[in-house]
């Protein structure tokens, strides 16, 4: 009976990760099989030419330089606002704090709305600022979209810091803002996997730039101009009725898919660099 | 008797306070002619409302060794913690009464705390190597009391390396992490960068347990060399511990100091019949 019942739940967890692995594998196959004859050299090295819409001509440079800027400008302005949150929540409020709770709480629920909140929330901004769809505006609104999913994670580990690594640093006469050091270098695997979390989402999301970084068919020079990205590039290809032009769109989806390879592997890499003398 | 609020405190002890009085008020006899290190008068802490440490007085002599024993939950942790303030860092904490460092109050709320930390080195239950390396765990300390300069820092390194009696085993690799270090290892590393903050007291939390015997016996080593230039104060799992290093025994019980005194006076004579009922492993 008990052999019966392992046998049961062991059945069900291998079809579990084969329906996992298999849906994954199909998308990837999917998208290489209709998006890789497709590619080529211009896609990556040069911008749309001749109406974007109908063309076949030209390439993606512009969604791939404007999702790379909002990336990677996101994801530092995200840093730079849920670190001193994570810090403060974990090291200067005392263990049991109502602030803290209620902190993790509202990026709890802040990780659940969906993105197209934070690009209207966003263009709401601009509007009351009177900013044009930018490469900003969209910077700022991915960054509030991945900013609960950077505070959550590297939560997750601060919390875990054992008490005594804060106290051995505080009984050596250090004050609390001398054991942030201490602190981030103990959390920095944490710090990567958020930031790889994070990177994941803002590269793939387009609801959230939809009305704040508009598309353009040129590289942003400036903060101020529109700027594309790949999954709206994805998107519009896709809606249209052309063959070709819905080819490109699945080139567009191996390149997001390509970039995020990289980047994951990227920050593996520096995280076991940099994590080398964690405990 | 000087009080310390903390804003999420009512005055709620006041009442239990004035009931509280000095029928326990024991103080060790001081056999060396220096004044006592540390001094505890009328100490009282609460955890939670619950009341851990009850009216304390005890004296931890100059350069010397003194354990505190008792059985596990009677409050060591709490009294040592209470000596370089990390207490407070949790919630609900209240304590009343006076902890005297070289007779300064270190509860007066005017003290700089992290003048008193630096006094005392910690050394906790498990080692707690930082995130960094070898040579960065012992530069920690004076770098952020304001040592930058490379060739001092070195020296520093080499000198409690040594006295930890860990340079040997690795001045080869000094930037390598220190959680590669043996768990022995790595208690001695922690004893050196308490050192090289230079301070007077060594406070040890059952230093020792974690560790196998030969690591043990070579910290209990440091710890009767490290007699001669600071005053130590070790809560100690082991009777055994305590009969071979300590000149002091403090033995407490339920929160409260059953018995203190010179060593050989509590082990072979001991005053209470708590203190004897512990001593032969009656209970523990
Ligand atoms: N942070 C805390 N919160 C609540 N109770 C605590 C806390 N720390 C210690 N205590 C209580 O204080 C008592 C003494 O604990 P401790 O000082 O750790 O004892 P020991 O070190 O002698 O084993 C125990 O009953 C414990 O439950
Ligand atoms: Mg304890």
């Amino acid at each position: 009976m008990r052999r019966a019942e392992e046998l049961f739940f062991k059945t069900l967890m291998i079809l579990a990760t084969i329906v996992i692995l298999g849906s994954l594998m199909m998308i990837l196959f999917a998208v290489v099989k209709r998006g890789l004859p497709a590619m080529n050299w211009d896609m990556i090295t040069k911008i749309p030419s001749g109406g974007f819409y109908i063309g076949k001509e030209g390439g993606l440079l512009n969604a791939i330089a404007g999702s790379l800027f909002i990336v990677i400008g996101s994801t530092f302005l995200g840093l730079l606002i849920s670190i001193p949150i994570v810090i403060y929540i974990n090291i200067y409020l005392p263990p049991k704090s109502f602030l803290a709770d209620l902190t993790r709480l509202s990026s709890d629920v802040l990780f659940g709305i969906p993105s197209i909140v934070y690009g209207a929330f966003g263009f709401t901004l601009m509007v009351y600022f009177g900013l044009k769809t930018s490469l900003l505006g969209g910077i700022i609104a991915v960054a509030l979209l991945i900013t609960p999913i950077l505070i959550r994670s590297m939560d997750e580990v601060a919390r875990i810091i054992p008490k005594d690594l804060k106290d051995a640093a505080l009984s050596l006469g250090a004050t609390r803002f001398e054991i942030i050091k201490v602190i981030l270098k103990q959390i920095s695997p944490g710090i990567t996997t958020a930031i790889l979390l994070s990177v994941g989402r803002a590269i793939g999301d387009a609801a959230s730039v939809l009305f704040t970084a508009g598309y353009t068919d040129n590289i942003p020079t400036s903060l101020s101009e529109p700027a594309a990205t790949l999954p709206l590039a994805i998107f519009f290809q896709l809606s249209s009725p052309i063959p070709e032009v819905q080819d490109r769109a699945y080139a567009a989806a191996l390149i997001l898919t390509f970039i995020v390879l990289v980047l994951s592997l990227a920050a593996r890499y520096y995280s076991r660099k940099f994590s080398k003398n964690k405990i | 008797m000087k009080t310390m609020k903390y804003p999420t405190e009512e005055n709620y002890y006041d009442e239990v306070l004035t009931i509280v009085n000095d029928k326990n008020k024991k103080t060790m006899p001081s056999s060396n002619s220096n004044a006592p290190h540390i001094s505890v008068r009328n100490l009282n802490v609460y955890i939670q409302r619950n009341h851990i440490l009850k009216n304390i007085n005890l004296d931890i002599p100059n350069k010397s060794i003194t354990c505190i024993i008792g059985p596990s939950g009677c409050g060591k942790t709490t009294l040592l913690k209470t000596f370089n303030r990390l207490l407070e860092r949790s919630n609900e904490i209240k304590i009343t009464g006076e902890v005297l460092v070289d007779g300064e109050n270190i509860h007066d709320p005017h003290i700089d705390i992290t003048h008193i930390r630096k006094k005392m080195g910690l050394l906790s239950q498990r080692p707690c190597p930082l995130p960094m390396s070898i040579y960065d765990n012992i530069a920690y300390g004076p770098k952020i009391h304001g040592t930058r300069n490379r060739k001092q820092l070195d020296a520093i390194v080499e000198k409690y390396l040594n006295a930890a009696g860990l340079w040997d085993e690795v001045k080869d690799r000094l930037h390598a992490p220190a959680n590669r270090l043996s768990i022995g290892q790595q208690q001695r590393l922690c004893l050196a960068r308490g050192l090289a903050v230079e301070p007077e007291v060594i406070l040890g939390d059952e230093a020792t347990s974690a560790l196998d015997p030969i690591s043990s016996k070579k910290i209990e080593e440091l710890f009767v060399q490290l007699k001669e230039e600071y005053s130590i104060a070790l809560v100690t799992h082991t009777l055994r511990q305590a009969q071979r290093i300590a000149d002091y025994i403090v033995f407490m019980y339920l929160g409260e100091v059953v018995e203190a005194g010179p060593a050989a006076e509590v082990f072979n004579n001991p005053k209470e019949k708590l203190t004897r009922e512990y001593l032969s492993g009656y209970f523990s």
